[in-house]
């Protein structure tokens, strides 16, 4: 299996009169089409580790690399979902979703089809003329989604996509996002602090413990595939939780 | 437009004209008793009728330099605004958005622009007239000069205040930084940009009404002043009006391309 992320001993050091050390020693290996959660309590850095391989953020020590090669900016090859969606508001969702290949120089017959078909995927095929401040929480995301998906990237960066959302609507773009990725098994790394999410969605969890930021243990989750909602009710997943659960509180103390 | 709404309007327009009704009344009872002295303050009867003359009054050769001069003027006035106001833009927008964005840049040009903001535009008069003379461009530079300020902060704080996520995005999805300023800094800065125009805009009549009284020989700002010298006071007021007319309405057009442009911003704060 070819390695999509590579970490090794990367720290984060924010300088200052006082240096805040927001990564410490971080070791991570993520293989090509494997779907990695990062779960964590706030401040354990799962987001500024995903802002290093975005390329937001520098490295402070150590090395990183995506498929071999180093990560000195962001690019589209590393697509990101933003918590809060971050569309553009005075774009309509079409121009939102056609922002990348736009920009990217590809002549409008090298993506509409493509662009259409992403937005039927997340279910927006008739919403292509609302602006963002139409629509609900929910739909912002999967036009979040949509633009990143549309660029096709080897990698998908995911910062606490669905945090903001209600629990219902979050369930159904767990729901949306199990399906996308059952058809195109793109590598993920997925952010969150919600254990069910980490456990529904992930082949691999990192616990991350905060202050320093570092790797508390790797859990692979042997829950087979395709997995739905019904998952979250499943005997081995309460078992998984457990485990997952006990190893958190192993860390608090 | 529902009844109710039509209803609320109609209420508004009479509340909104009762003060300058009443005003005027006032000031035209007062002038009929003869209260006011009349070669100071002619009543606002008068004041119609020398504006009926200077508007529609024969032109051409007659020694009355108020008959049929109005729409000339008005137009010379318009356009000098127009150009300077126009030029401010050119200049103030594409570098509020420069200072904005990059550190450089600000470093680079911020300062001067806060050291030669504090003077005012009637301070640059003189250097103007020797400059250019007493000619179309003086008032023109001293146009675009006091457009140019409001605008250039304005659209600076607008590109300051972008959030950092739309540029993460847009860096993300391979925008380089060209595209950037054109596709996310500048229409992020728009409301902002739109404050900067308005508040432009007032200054861009005022310095316009001053380069005419003293460095150009036409326009409001000139009839003003030549009027007020051969004690013609009806038509002083007459030129006030209509300058605070055009200020009115060049208002309400850039509101309206503000509402046109800003359709996504009306909807969220909705």
């Amino acid at each position: 299996m070819t390695t999509a992320i590579e970490l090794a001993a990367v720290d984060k050091v924010y300088p200052g009169n006082n240096p805040v050390t927001a990564l410490w020693k971080i070791d991570l290996s993520i293989a090509d089409g494997e779907f990695a959660a990062l779960l964590g309590p706030s401040g354990c850095g799962k987001s500024t580790l995903l802002n290093m391989v975005a390329g937001f953020e520098s490295v402070s020590g150590g090395a990183l690399s995506v498929y071999g090669g180093p990560v000195s900016q962001p690019g589209p090859d590393r697509a990101v979902v933003f918590q809060e969606a971050a569309l553009f508001p005075w774009l309509s969702v079409w121009e939102n979703v056609v922002f990348g290949p736009k920009v990217q120089g590809l002549a409008p017959e090298q993506y509409e089809a493509r662009a259409r078909e992403t937005l039927k995927l997340v279910g927006l095929e008739n919403f292509h003329k609302h602006l963002p401040v139409q629509l609900s929480g929910g739909m912002k995301q999967r036009v979040g989604i949509a633009r990143v998906l549309v660029m096709e990237p080897k990698l998908l960066l995911m910062d606490e996509p669905f945090g903001a959302l209600d629990a219902q609507t979050r369930l159904t773009m767990q729901q949306l996002l199990l399906d996308v990725w059952q058809q195109l098994r793109k590598t993920v790394i997925f952010v969150t602090h919600d254990i069910d999410e980490a456990i529904l969605l992930a082949d691999v969890i990192y616990i991350m413990s905060a202050r320093p930021g570092r790797i508390q243990s790797r859990i692979p989750v042997d829950l087979p595939r395709p997995r739905n909602l019904d998952t979250l009710t499943d005997q081995h997943f309460n078992d998984f939780k457990k485990r997952i659960m006990q190893e958190m509180r192993h860390d608090a103390h | 437009m529902s009844l109710p709404s039509v209803q609320r309007g109609g209420r508004r327009a009479v509340l909104a004209l009762i003060l300058p009704v009443a005003c005027i009344a006032l000031w035209q009872w007062l002038g009929s008793y003869g209260f006011l002295v009349e070669g100071v303050i002619p009543t606002p009867f008068k004041v119609a009728e020398a504006w009926k003359v200077w508007a529609f009054g024969a032109g051409g050769f007659t020694l009355n330099p108020y008959s049929g001069t109005w729409w000339s003027n008005l137009v010379f006035s318009t356009q000098r605004v127009g150009q300077g106001y126009l030029l401010a833009i050119l200049v103030g927008v594409p570098m509020g958005v420069l200072i904005g964005w990059s550190r450089i840049a600000a470093q680079l040009v911020d300062p001067s622009i806060q050291w030669l903001r504090p003077i005012p535009i009637t301070a640059w008069l003189p250097f103007s007239i020797a400059l250019f003379g007493i000619k179309d461009f003086g008032a023109i530079f001293l146009i675009t000069l006091g457009a140019f300020y409001p605008i250039v902060v304005n659209t600076t704080q607008g590109a300051r205040d972008v959030d950092k996520n739309l540029v993460r995005a847009a860096l993300m999805m391979g925008a380089g930084s060209g595209q950037l300023l054109r596709r996310v800094i500048l229409p992020a800065a728009l409301p902002s940009v739109f404050t900067g125009l308005r508040i432009g805009l007032g200054i861009a009549w005022t310095a316009v009404i001053v380069a005419e009284m003293v460095a150009v020989k036409s326009g409001l700002g000139y009839v003003l002043w030549d009027a007020y010298y051969v004690g013609r006071m009806d038509v002083v007021i007459a030129d006030m009006v209509s300058i605070g007319l055009m200020g009115y309405l060049s208002d309400r057009l850039v509101v309206f391309v503000e509402g046109r442009v800003l359709t996504w911003r009306r909807l969220q704060s909705h």
